[in-house]
């Protein structure tokens, strides 16, 4: 199972070098790199773990790479995620968000079907590595 | 041509009983000034054979605003200078014999606050049928700050959608499912999970799919939302699936949306035929309800489409983004209908821009404030497919829903090979611009590149790379732009 979140997932693992370019794109329109990290992939979490906050004052692309591989040694086993801020009026949020780390294994989702009135089911989705406290579902 | 000066006639002539020219009546104030406050209109008039342009266009701003046909006694009761919409401009269409722009200021105290239906029943009401002109056409509005903000504005709009999808960076992408009439109730569900597994974020109903015989409307929506999660499971993506609630009546269309919104849909979708008001309560439902709405444009074309005579589409657009749907269909440029490129850019910035600046060039007429409305994602739909990527990128930027239906559902492998193409596909595209490539000179390039490893790809390619639809366009721009010198 790959989780396909994120605006490059469909094409094959971004290298290094490859990441330093949407780097470098995000800096030059003046968004704001920040990398967060997780182990519970689910569709709707949405506020994943900071490693630290927005490089607001960062305008060196090979500084945030620098960042990532310190992220990476700590959070390796889990998933991180890389986004842009743009805090410009009328957006004020997040422009590009792409994975840069998978754990080496995914677990995937599990789908769970409670039977509602009628003909209707409620659907669940969790993650299958949940079962094991925070920290420890990719080990 | 502002030639012909005022001929307001003044005093107790002017309420003499009989017929009296619409120029002499107050609606040709060519020293009118519009007010900041006033609601504007430009109309394409095109008078019957020997009826006067400025009487013509006099005659418009009088019938869409508080003339009749004959003197009445009863004007004498109001304040009818501020009432009577004025026609303050005429200019001959460029290059086009017998058609006139008319630029007509309507007082904002003429219009219902927040309510498309009172604006539109006096801009396009008895006006579009009378008997002095042969045909008669909205071509844009301006609309004043003050009457922007009486409007909700999209009920979640582009910024918040994306967040609620986790989705940024990238044009969204969807199918409509096809045939669009016929497959049962879980034959359809499958189409919606084999695209949505296969890498889109939507899949759609089509305009005419509500609740007929080979398929009812909730057998429809539980497979639909069975294969929503499921897809969701298999990709850890959020996903949805814009189930069409149009129906007959309000109560209908409630009753359909509820059940959306307890299965855990986020979207629901709403045809143009229904009309503005119903548009107006379903996107106020949707913003209680925490609900993305999509608008198919079903039935405009009845009227956008010819130069002559209706509405402009950028109007409706402008319509639609006070209404406050969230998506509106507003062109393909390179797909199977309508518009061409200047044209369609302007739609565009109707719905995504905070403030438009008049561009005779994309066809804007008006500079148009927007007060922080929520923005509009338009949807790119019909005969486009993966080999148009680059081209589609360019012309319609990132803020978008690109919409391939055919191109996925036909692909040789399989609907599920088909989203993954276009996924790849546009992936490929973003990942090449981000990285500075000449992405749209190199398009075809970067496509076969991602094709390598991804056989999906290479398929969609081998099939449709060569397809184009180039027709000319009914409804071109009347203004070039002028080449500047130092160019």
């Amino acid at each position: 199972m790959r989780v396909t979140q994120g605006c490059f997932s469909f094409l094959p693992d971004l290298t290094d070098d490859d990441i330093l370019t949407q780097v470098q794109y995000a800096l030059e329109k003046g968004w704001a790199v920040n990398l967060e990290f997780t182990d519970d992939p689910h569709p709707r979490n949405t506020y994943w773990e900071m490693w630290g906050l927005p490089m607001f004052d960062l305008h060196d692309a090979k500084g945030v790479l620098m960042e990532l591989e310190a992220c990476r040694k700590l959070h390796g086993d889990k998933y991180i995620r890389l986004s842009a801020f743009d805090s410009s009026h009328g957006w004020e949020s997040v422009r590009i968000s792409f994975l840069v780390n998978r754990p080496p294994h995914e677990d995937g989702f599990r789908l769970e079907r409670i039977a509602g009135p009628g003909r209707t089911q409620r659907y669940e989705i969790r993650g299958y590595g949940l079962d094991r406290p925070e920290g420890a579902r990719y080990r | 041509m502002n030639v012909q000066p005022s001929q307001t006639v003044k005093g107790k002539d002017r309420y003499k009983s009989g017929v009296m020219e619409y120029r002499k009546m107050g609606y040709w104030e060519p020293d009118y000034e519009p007010k900041d406050t006033d609601v504007i209109a430009c109309f394409r008039v095109t008078p019957q054979d020997g009826v006067d342009p400025i009487e013509a266009s006099a005659a418009v701003a009088g019938e869409s605003s508080t003339a009749t046909w004959t003197v009445v006694w009863t004007d004498r009761l109001t304040a009818t200078e501020k009432y009577r919409a004025k026609c303050y401009r005429v200019d001959p269409v460029p290059g086009t014999e017998g058609q006139y722009f008319a630029y007509i200021a309507y007082d904002l105290d003429l219009f219902e606050p927040g309510s498309i239906s009172n604006l539109t029943a006096s801009i396009i009401g008895n006006v579009f049928g009378f008997k002095p002109l042969k045909a008669l056409r909205l071509e844009d509005m301006r609309l004043p700050l003050a009457y922007v903000k009486t409007f909700q504005g999209p009920a979640t709009g582009i910024v918040v959608e994306r967040e609620r999808l986790d989705k940024f960076g990238r044009p969204l992408l969807g199918a409509t499912v096809k045939p669009k009439l016929g497959l049962s109730g879980r034959n359809y569900g499958r189409v919606v999970y084999e695209a949505l597994k296969g890498g889109l974020d939507f899949t759609k109903d089509d305009e005419n799919i509500n609740s007929q015989p080979f398929m009812h409307w909730r057998e429809r929506f539980l497979y639909c939302m069975e294969a929503v999660a499921k897809a969701e499971a298999a990709t850890g993506e959020i996903k949805g699936t814009y189930l069409n609630v149009t129906a007959a009546t309000m109560e209908d269309m409630y009753e359909r949306a509820e059940f959306a919104k307890e299965l855990g849909s986020c979207i629901v979708m709403i045809d143009l035929v229904i009309g503005y008001t119903a548009i107006q309560s379903m996107a106020k439902w949707a913003r209680r309800n925490d609900m993305i709405l999509h608008l198919h444009r079903a039935g405009h074309s009845t009227y956008t489409r010819q130069k002559a005579h209706g509405v402009s589409f950028r109007v409706i657009a402008k319509w639609m983004r006070l209404a406050g749907v969230d998506h509106i269909h507003a062109g393909t440029v390179v797909g199977k209908l309508e518009g061409d490129p200047a044209t369609t850019r302007g739609y565009y910035d109707i719905c995504r821009e905070d403030f438009n600046p008049m561009r005779l060039e994309h066809g804007v007429f008006f500079d148009q404030p927007w007060a922080s409305l929520n923005k509009l994602m338009p949807v790119a739909s019909g005969g486009i497919h993966a080999g148009q990527m680059h081209q589609l990128l360019d012309l319609l930027g990132e803020d978008v829903v690109l919409q391939f239906g055919g191109g996925t559902i036909g692909h040789p492998a399989g609907i599920a090979a088909g989203a993954t193409a276009n996924r790849v596909a546009l992936e490929a595209m973003i990942f090449a611009r981000n990285a500075g490539r000449d992405y749209v000179n190199e398009g075809p390039t970067i496509l076969a590149e991602a094709a390598r490893s991804c056989t999906p790809l290479r398929q969609a390619l081998d099939v449709w790379g060569d397809v184009t639809f180039n027709y000319a366009s009914t409804d071109q721009l009347d203004f070039v732009p002028t080449p500047s010198v130092a160019g």
